[in-house]
């Protein structure tokens, strides 16, 4: 059959990406030749965009075990123990069926961490959706977490933390970045890799049909109106299947029989054959006939494409093939051998014995076409940036704006979302899921890990570079809220479609900005995906960096949360005073508009703010914790009153920040100072007797404290300079906040 | 005393269990796998929470096929202690040893969170050590755990003192808001006639321990080393 360009425009390949396929085989390529090189070298397999501006991020540092390149990254927390752990996207199928989207975005996630040898212990996700007003949006939203907790509250992983967020842009093109953490003893990780001539060639888990034929082709193209025809495209998810085959790898793992293993992710066994043996140097023979077969009649091509979920390839050792075998018995599945590692470097495919596909792994894998896209500023950056606070119409009272805030589905509880997972299975859950990061304790030792996943697609859309910086900062700061010390980092970065130069340019700016603050903050990227191509019908989403930060804390009793524990305690705002409403909520909330810049971060104050609120509550002086996010301020001071049994509080600013703006009207400064937002502020709590030191290690730090205040009473007040500029009741607040989110399903509610 | 945990495929709180048994409770536990087709002399047995066989054909349906079930309905004939959680009540039901069975939540949603259930019955090996009308709080996680049974058998439940644990608010008043899944009158765990297999939907395993939470489930394990005493012997009430 001739490769003609419509063939080659099926298979999302470029003529001068053909030409480059005849030099490596010196030939013409079969059709299955042909299917495997466009999965292999699509943007989702073989990141030929992003990966000249991937090899700038930090990836190396003193805890840090395995960086990008294998199937997730690994660090070393202490204890003999080491945290695997990755986020990975699943946008685009989640669009078009939001529960199997979303469920095997977890099954693939959690396939990462159990191949390398890890015990999965936790999940978080990261979700954008479009505004909960559409139905088709609340529909989306019901699958995708429907989806989630399907799978990962039957496997027994505990969702313990996570974000949602609800933009325009994200209604054509909603967003599910799922984050697992898995644990191993220090030296027992398993590599994917192929070695030793001979050894034998193992598929094992679910039979391969014909779902998910070009995945990740699909993941590389942009949506239009004919999108929903792509459902058969779209995987459907078995969580039992994954729970045996994670039971079954972790038990055969015990064992010394293994060589290298890893997941049929995306491409399937094309990229799980061609990956091994690049990475071990070798060459693997299978023949496809021997592959276990769902539907009759499936071609070589079919096979080698389809990406059937739950299913491993596994490389063992000559002679051990009935130990392992056994091992899958025992929990009812059946490892089949389909070929063997060869020493000719080539991926051979046979069908029935007969040759059907001979490519050079290396090649295949690692030289994929890579390319330095052209970027070009944003058309829309020079207006969206322009903010006039003094054209602003008149704003709402403090109090009222509040209770708008706190009732956007954006600031709301979560509890709606996070109920519907198990967050507590495994018994190691410390904070509760919507209490800020996630923490679990690692059982046997006196630590705990926090995890947090964050990102800001409006801050990144004004401003990309800086936005990924703040993600980078946010999630840290998250983690050492909770008493943890930052120590690495994973990304997942979803953009639109790379060949237009004004979305290269946010990818190359946000990039350039995770390298820089990852490097500054001391938290080294050790994995993460990359999702590009979220566009629909030419609109293309925020860029949106989100970030997955993980940390140690030492003493797992002093895990700090983020709600007052009790009245007549100290509060103190450490870090800076003022905000920016440039990209804020409440300029979108109350404004209606989405402009102006972004308060500076300096990495510099933020390490420093880091490290002292590590250090308070390594020492149990600070009784809880919570940074100033999303609503700034005001937010941030009714969170940490919520869930605390009606508990109050009261903080004095000194004085409007120099920078606040206003041009004189007070109405717009005092919003800018209440809502306006910031990174490096933390609200904290501590004891009478401990503020004296607290002050002193603030000072020693270099950490300013902003603004000073006593919980107590049932509402929540500010006073700036002795004028009182925020007066709610507690419960008033914190009834807006519970049914924020709730008031859009309460037809269905319980 | 040996605690056995009965691991089906599927089953993913049985860590959680074995954890809880040996090093909170600091008991003896083992795994019992359920193609086994003895107990290996337990005197407890647990079954624990989960989704065996991926509840796809109905919660425990299969499960109850399983060959380490034959041996579980012989030990529990003869009086033995057997504690069903979640997946194990759903398990417990479908064999048999308990009637009615678990529809689902009727938010028609799986949730996860804290509940409180009041002791009803203290002459059980799962509740003796507890007071009456003692209310734990203790957390639960399923999509189906909604009890059922026609009237005349949630009658002769009641008749007989087998409504071991209800929902209950904070208060320890039986109110419908304190119900999380609409289970008929506010049952969250059951005994059978006997008085010896208990089952109920809420994880008292997963409440043994402070740092995670609350350690009010820890009073149904501790019941279980009281009543069966340095003998071995099976005392309850």
């Amino acid at each position: 059959m001739a490769i003609d360009t419509e063939t080659l425009e099926r298979h999302g390949l470029s003529p001068a990406e053909y030409d480059k396929i005849l030099d490596i085989l010196g030939r013409e390529p079969s059709m299955t030749e042909l299917g495997i090189f466009s999965v292999m070298w699509s943007e989702h397999c073989s990141y030929k965009s992003s990966r000249i501006h991937l090899k700038t991020l930090p990836t190396t540092g003193s805890r840090v075990v395995q960086g990008p390149g294998e199937n997730a990254g690994a660090v070393d927390v202490g204890d003999g123990l080491v945290a695997v752990f990755k986020i990975e996207s699943h946008n685009h199928p989640s669009f078009i069926e939001p529960y199997q989207g979303a469920a095997t975005g977890v099954g693939g996630i959690i396939r990462d961490i159990f191949t390398m040898g890890a015990r999965p212990i936790a999940l978080l996700n990261s979700l954008r959706f479009g505004p909960l007003e559409d139905v088709r949006t609340r529909g989306i939203l019901e699958g995708v977490v429907a989806g989630i907790g399907g799978y990962g509250n039957s496997i027994g992983i505990p969702t313990v933390g996570g974000e949602v967020a609800f933009e325009e842009g994200y209604a054509g093109n909603p967003l599910v970045n799922v984050f697992c953490l898995g644990l191993a003893k220090a030296g027992s990780l398993v590599m994917g890799q192929a070695s030793g001539a001979g050894n034998p060639v193992y598929y094992v888990g679910a039979k391969t049909g014909r779902d998910g034929i070009h995945g990740a082709t699909m993941a590389s193209a942009e949506f239009d109106e004919r999108s929903s025809e792509k459902r058969p495209a779209v995987q459907v998810g078995d969580p039992f299947m994954e729970k045996l085959l994670l039971e079954a790898c972790l038990e055969l793992m015990q064992t010394d029989a293994l060589v290298g293993i890893q997941d049929m992710g995306a491409a399937g066994l094309t990229c799980s054959t061609s990956e091994m043996g690049s990475r071990g140097g070798a060459g693997i023979d299978i023949d496809v006939s021997r592959v276990p077969q769902r539907e009759s009649g499936m071609t070589p091509y079919e096979i080698m494409l389809s990406e059937s979920q739950e299913r491993m390839l596994m490389v063992v050792k000559q002679g051990r093939e009935a130990e392992v075998e056994r091992i899958f018995e025992k929990w009812d599945l059946h490892a089949v051998p389909i070929g063997e590692v060869t020493t000719d470097g080539l991926l051979r495919v046979r069908e029935n014995g007969s040759i059907v596909a001979e490519i050079p792994n290396g090649p295949l894998a690692d030289e994929a076409p890579l390319y330095d896209r052209p970027t070009e500023p944003p058309a829309y950056l020079a207006a969206a940036s322009r903010l006039d606070p003094a054209a602003l119409p008149e704003l709402p009272a403090t109090d009222a704006a509040l209770r708008t805030l706190l009732g956007s589905p954006a600031v709301a509880s979560k509890r709606w979302i996070y109920r519907q997972y198990d967050h507590m299975v495994r018994t190691n859950t410390i904070s509760p899921a919507g209490m800020g990061a996630g923490v679990v304790r690692l059982k046997g030792t006196n630590r705990a890990l926090a995890m947090s996943v964050d990102g800001n697609g409006r801050h990144s859309y004004l401003d990309p570079h800086l936005g990924a910086m703040l993600a980078v900062a946010e999630a840290s700061r998250n983690v050492a809220c909770a008493g943890a010390l930052p120590i690495a980092a994973t990304n997942c970065l979803n953009f639109g479609n790379p060949e237009r130069p004004d979305i290269m340019w946010q990818f190359a700016r946000a990039v350039a900005g995770i390298g820089e603050a990852c490097r500054a903050l001391d938290v080294p990227i050790t994995g993460g995906n990359v999702s590009l191509y979220n566009e629909t019908d030419g609109q293309a989403i925020y860029p949106t960096p989100v970030l997955g930060v993980v940390g140690v804390i030492e003493d797992a009793s002093r895990v700090l949360g983020r709600v007052f524990p009790g009245a007549e305690s100290t509060v103190l705002l450490l870090g800076g005073g003022g905000g920016a409403l440039g990209g804020s909520e409440y300029l979108k909330q109350i404004g209606g508009q989405v402009a102006g810049s972004l308060a500076p971060l300096s990495l510099e104050a933020e390490r420093a703010l880091q490290l002292l609120l590590v250090e308070l509550a390594g020492e149990g002086l600070t009784r809880s914790a919570h940074d100033c996010s999303d609503g700034g301020l005001a937010v941030a001071l009714a969170e940490c009153c919520f869930d605390s049994g009606g508990i109050g509080v009261e903080l004095m600013l000194p004085d409007a920040p120099h920078d606040a703006p206003g041009d004189g009207r007070t109405d717009v400064s005092d919003a800018s100072v209440l809502f306006g937002e910031a990174p490096s502020r933390v609200l904290v709590s501590v004891a009478d007797d401990d503020f004296g030191v607290v002050r002193m290690r603030a000072e020693a730090a270099g950490v300013p404290i902003a603004a000073q205040g006593r919980t107590g009473g049932e509402r929540i007040r500010v006073s700036l300079a002795g004028r009182p500029v925020l007066d709610i009741a507690v419960a008033e607040a914190e009834t807006a906040w519970r049914q924020g989110l709730e008031r859009y399903f309460e037809d269905r509610a319980a | 005393m040996k605690f056995a945990v009965i691991v089906f495929p599927g089953s993913n709180c049985d860590h959680d269990a074995y954890h809880t048994v040996k090093h909170v409770l600091g008991a003896d536990a083992e795994f019992v796998w359920h193609k086994e087709t003895d107990l290996k002399g337990a005197d407890v047995v647990i079954l624990p929470g989960g989704f065996s066989y991926g509840d796809y054909l109905r919660t425990g349906a299969i499960a109850r096929f399983s060959p380490i079930m034959a041996p579980v309905v012989a030990f529990a004939e003869a009086g033995g202690p057997v504690l069903g959680v979640c997946n194990g009540f759903q398990v417990l039901t479908e064999v048999g040893l308990l009637p009615g069975g678990l529809l689902r939540n009727r938010s028609v949603k799986f949730q996860c969170e804290q509940v409180h259930v009041r002791v009803e019955e203290l002459d059980t090996p799962f509740t003796c050590a507890a007071t009456a009308g003692q209310v734990l709080r203790i957390p639960i996680a399923h999509g189906e755990g909604n009890y059922f049974a026609p009237p005349e058998v949630l009658d002769a439940l009641e008749a007989n003192r087998q409504v071991v644990f209800r929902y209950c608010n904070a208060g320890g008043e039986l109110v419908d808001t304190a119900n999380p899944n609409g289970s008929a009158r506010g049952i969250a765990g059951l005994c059978n006639a006997r008085r010896n297999v208990v089952a109920l939907m809420p994880h008292p395993e997963r409440a043994c321990e402070s740092a995670v939470g609350s350690a009010d489930g820890l009073v149904v394990l501790e019941s279980a080393v009281a009543a069966l005493g340095s003998d071995g012997m099976l005392r309850t009430g």
